[in-house]
């Protein structure tokens, strides 16, 4: 048994203590993300998990089978801190601060054996530097999981398409459009054309920031699809610079109808489907 | 082969599509189509495409096509019930089919070319 087996087995609360204390100092504590109790227990967890691999495996290398459950935990850890709100880099620092308090016993026990004190060191290093990385690795996943979620979610939410009137659909497009959510945004105004038997559609992209020519392809695309199936688009809430942008970068337009507002889009569509607004002549008693 | 059924409702010719098209199918529609407008003197064309659920580049010419052909015979043709999935796709291989009218179903079409044809009197 080397010494940093000993020390794991034998100075667990020591250990514990100045790794809970080295945690506040590199400020990765995060009281307002994790409770204390909850905390202890996770690192006296972990202790005991890697004394129990560095006693069947102290190579240094943590992908052998005796470091499996160490790994499996680490991974969960790792993830549940993610969904907490920890940064992959705190989670890291996590598990780099159990270097201190492991090293400042180390140098107690062996301070008169430079020799073993340094191949000892270096083995809480690499183990610790590989744990470390792993758990980087780990909790990024999470994130990049949990940003693709809300990018879907998102993407659901913002392609509402309503009905104005009878045969008449508004689409209004909030934030950016790029090649997936438009077609998202085609096939569901597609789909409700056909569902409601509407013959105009008004496109309205008061809510999308910036427009270049792929997404000018990409509103004409959808454009053109409805004129296919029997349906007339018109695109409203084209802003000042827009229309700039859209004759600067040379977009072909070609027989699109365009408005400036959607109540100019909507009165159009009105027209078309034979509809007239008429102010009552009675007044109100 | 079987040939898919014209049939004639007033001056207006029905043509239903039930069947995935292929190939040679199309083709044969656009000359019994052709004989079809020529020997009833049809003025209007609907062509019925709601059950169609797949189209290639072929079919979407050999539809454009069909269209032009029936107007240099003095008869306007209209596309009912394209399909969202086959509106994507003619858009996506580039067929917009300029110039073809298209209408959501059979009435609506049939209203499209009383419209087109009043004003090309």
């Amino acid at each position: 048994m080397n010494s940093l087996e000993e020390i794991l087995a034998r100075d667990e609360d020591e250990l514990l203590t100045g790794w809970l204390q080295a945690q506040v100092a590199a400020g990765v504590r995060r009281e307002d993300l994790i409770a204390e109790e909850v905390l202890r227990r996770e690192c006296s967890g972990l202790l005991r998990a890697f004394r129990d691999a560095i006693a069947q495996d102290h190579s240094g290398d943590i992908t052998g089978p005796a470091w499996q459950s160490m790994r499996e935990t680490l991974t969960t850890l790792s993830g549940t801190r993610a969904h907490q709100g920890f940064s992959p880099v705190e989670v890291a620092t996590f598990m780099f601060t159990l270097k201190q308090p492991i090293e400042r016993r180390l140098r107690q026990a062996l301070g008169r054996s430079p020799e073993r004190l340094l191949e000892d060191v270096q083995l809480t290093n690499a183990l610790l530097d590989r744990i470390g990385l792993l758990t980087v690795a780990a909790a990024q996943k999470v994130r990049e999981a949990i940003i693709v979620r809300q990018r879907e979610e998102m993407i659901e939410l913002s392609t509402p398409v309503v009905t104005l009137w009878e045969g008449i659909l508004a689409l209004p497009l909030i934030g950016t459009l790029d090649s997936e959510r438009t077609q998202v945004v085609m096939e569901t105004l597609l789909q409700r054309i056909v569902e409601t038997t509407s013959t105009i559609a008004i496109l309205d992209i008061t809510g999308v920031p910036t427009v270049d020519t792929l997404v000018a392809q990409h509103l004409l695309r959808t454009v053109t699809a409805a004129r296919l199936m029997g349906a007339d688009c018109i695109i409203s809430g084209i802003r000042p610079q827009i229309a700039q942008t859209i004759v600067h970068l040379g977009v072909q337009l070609g027989d699109v109808i365009t408005k400036a507002s959607l109540a100019d889009a909507f009165a159009v569509a009105l027209q078309r489907r034979g509809l007239t607004v008429v102010r009552r002549q009675t007044a109100e008693a | 082969m079987e040939r898919i059924p014209i049939l004639k409702i007033g001056n207006l010719l029905l043509v239903t599509i039930q069947v995935d098209l292929y190939d040679r199918m199309a083709e044969q529609l656009q000359e019994d189509l052709s004989l079809a407008v020529v020997r009833s003197h049809a003025r209007g064309v609907l062509i019925d495409i709601s059950a169609l659920e797949l189209v290639d580049s072929f079919i979407g010419r050999m539809l454009g096509s069909i269209a032009a052909v029936s107007l240099v015979l003095d008869a306007t043709t209209v596309l009912v019930g394209m399909r969202p999935a086959v509106a994507i796709t003619l858009v996506e291989l580039g067929l917009a089919l300029p110039g073809v009218h298209t209408a959501l179903n059979v009435e609506m079409g049939m209203e499209l070319l009383r419209h087109v044809n009043d004003a090309r009197r």
